[in-house]
């Protein structure tokens, strides 16, 4: 009974991207059929080889993985020692800090993009990897800083401190210690900013306008126009897009929650 | 300056230079934009004091945009949350092949927006979207429905959608609330006589109340915030009649032959200080101190 609940929810949600998969192997005569059909009558992998072989796409991969691998980098960079200092230090505007990066946690670039478009555009970096990876790591570092936080703080001081008494400076200690033993939460804080610079949208749509600047989530747009409607290519690109993320996301499911609602449910 | 708060800046140095710049000042700039004038470039030509917010008061859109997104945050919320009661419920429960639902439920969140925004698009398309096929081979509907040029339908189906992706996000904060739930407090109900449905409304409810507040809270925030869904379900249709405070600044700003920065500026600020309100007082009301977060990570 259970069980068949479960999987009537799991087909429920899944059916849309059937619906996806089955249009991005279907060929182009087929898109425009009346009635319409669910399944192919010809299947058509090779939409997925068009999609590979086009130079555009090509394109919006490149700046996609630029992108998100550059912004998760800064991110663990800047949160990691933000993290490991307010787990284990009590100072003056530590709590304002703290205050700080959950608000801005909550505050997704949408209301501000008028705003970040006057910044970029006064400093002339309009079509720049650097606005877009800027923009992305500041955004999603407040995940970062709470899940790293959290993980460092469970860690038992004594550990640390054998570790200097071995001589580890400060910095070794975080580096050869802390980071290792909070893997999972380093792990979580990677893919969770990889993954929301992989699908941002609207600074992307609004800072890169140049057709080879373009990040997969808005270049793909280009598949369905007013013009050209090729929606087998536009759904082969979004599963391709779309099926590592889901796997990743997999692997840190039990991790989001907590970080993502600032340890406010256990 | 005390060589403690040096070494404090040290470490937070790098995050709040990335905050300060890219989250503080676009915030200092946006209330600039919203009490200046500029070209149709983009180029700055002067304060112009509070006529922008005088003007946007005057804007003929903006009773329907507000309400709108009324329609759209209340609907989306709670519709997702009653929802995703019954989905906590449901995945609460052991029984074979759950953590294979649990992995499908995930799609739809980490899918991105704007994908998951076109696939609906086509789903809902008149003449060859699954939706209409499905509805009429069934006799649900006698005859297709333009989902996304109809005014009466197309604020629905961007809700549905909405709800469609909110659904993973609120189920999950539901669950870790009920697994903090004791099994013995319903041990007691199941002592005491309660029958299911009691034991459900007298003592799940209660306790899920932190879980309730977060989930609501935080979607009211993402939601009122959501753009790709009305941006591109809406696309077809012309003027501001279907679209919320967000898409309706980004239309100003960056769409509509107006291309009034101070304008959609002034909206800005108002959308800012609305989503501050909410944040506020969501962090007011949880927990967020060293304990909590302590908790959290266990």
């Amino acid at each position: 009974m259970l069980a068949a609940a479960g999987f009537a929810l799991a087909c429920g949600v899944l059916s849309p991207y059937a619906v996806m998969l089955l249009t991005a192997l279907k060929p182009d005569a087929e898109l425009r059929t009346t009635p319409p059909r669910v399944l192919p009558v010809a299947w058509h992998p090779g939409n997925f080889l068009d999609v590979l072989g086009d130079p555009a796409f090509a394109d919006w991969l490149r700046v996609s993985l630029v992108v998100a691998t550059a912004s998760t980098a800064i991110v663990v960079l800047a949160a990691a020692p933000a993290a490991y200092y307010t787990a284990r230090h009590r100072f003056p505007g530590r709590t304002a800090f703290l205050f700080v990066v959950l608000v801005t946690q909550m505050f997704s670039p949408t209301a501000l993009v008028v705003g970040l478009y006057r910044e970029f555009f006064e400093l002339d970096l309009i079509n720049t990897y650097a606005a877009l990876i800027l923009t992305n790591a500041a955004f999603n570092l407040a995940f970062a800083i709470w899940i790293l936080r959290a993980f460092f703080a469970s860690i038992p001081r004594e550990i640390e401190e054998a570790a200097a008494v071995d001589g580890c400076g400060r910095l070794g200690v975080l580096m050869r210690v802390i980071l290792p033993l909070s893997l999972p939460g380093l792990v979580t804080a990677v893919i969770f900013a990889f993954i929301a610079a992989w699908n941002e949208y609207i600074v992307a749509l609004t800072l890169m306008t140049a057709p080879e600047r373009k990040p997969l989530t808005v270049g793909i747009t280009s598949y369905v126009t007013a013009y050209v409607q090729h929606w087998n290519h536009l759904f082969a690109a979004s599963v391709l897009a779309i099926v590592p993320v889901v796997v990743l996301f997999a692997l840190i499911e039990r991790q989001l929650v907590g970080g993502l609602t600032a340890g406010s449910v256990k | 300056m005390s060589g403690r708060r040096w070494e404090a800046l040290l470490w937070l140095g790098p995050s709040l230079a990335l905050i300060g710049g890219v989250v503080f000042y676009p915030a200092v700039a946006l209330v600039r934009a919203s009490l200046g004038r500029y070209s149709i470039t983009g180029v700055y030509q002067g304060s112009v004091g509070a006529e922008n917010y005088a003007r946007l008061l005057e804007q003929p859109a903006l009773p329907t945009v507000l309400a709108n997104t009324a329609v759209w945050v209340t609907a989306v919320v709670s519709i997702t949350v009653v929802i995703s009661l019954a989905l906590a419920q449901l995945l609460n429960q052991d029984f074979p092949g759950r953590a294979l639902v649990r992995w499908a439920l995930i799609v739809p969140w980490a899918a991105s927006l704007i994908m998951t925004s076109t696939l609906f698009v086509w789903i809902y398309d008149y003449y060859f979207g699954a939706l209409n096929q499905l509805l009429t081979s069934l006799h649900v509907l006698p005859q297709p429905v333009d989902w996304l040029g109809e005014d009466t339908t197309v604020m629905g189906a961007m809700i549905a959608v909405g709800i469609f992706v909110s659904l993973p996000f609120t189920t999950y904060v539901l669950l870790a609330g009920l697994a903090g739930i004791p099994g013995e407090v319903y041990e007691a109900a199941r002592v005491d006589g309660a029958s299911t449905w009691a034991t459900y409304r007298l003592v799940t409810l209660p306790l899920l109340q932190p879980a309730l507040l977060v989930a609501v809270v935080l979607n009211v925030i993402y939601v009122f915030n959501s753009f790709p869904i009305v941006w591109t379900l809406n696309d077809r249709n012309p003027g501001f009649g279907h679209d919320t405070m967000i898409t309706y600044m980004y239309k100003i700003a960056f769409k509509s032959a107006l291309r009034d920065v101070g304008l959609a500026a002034a909206l800005g600020v108002v959308n800012v200080a609305l989503i501050l309100v909410a944040v506020v007082a969501y962090l007011r009301t949880v927990r967020w101190d060293d304990d909590a977060a302590a908790a959290g990570s266990a």
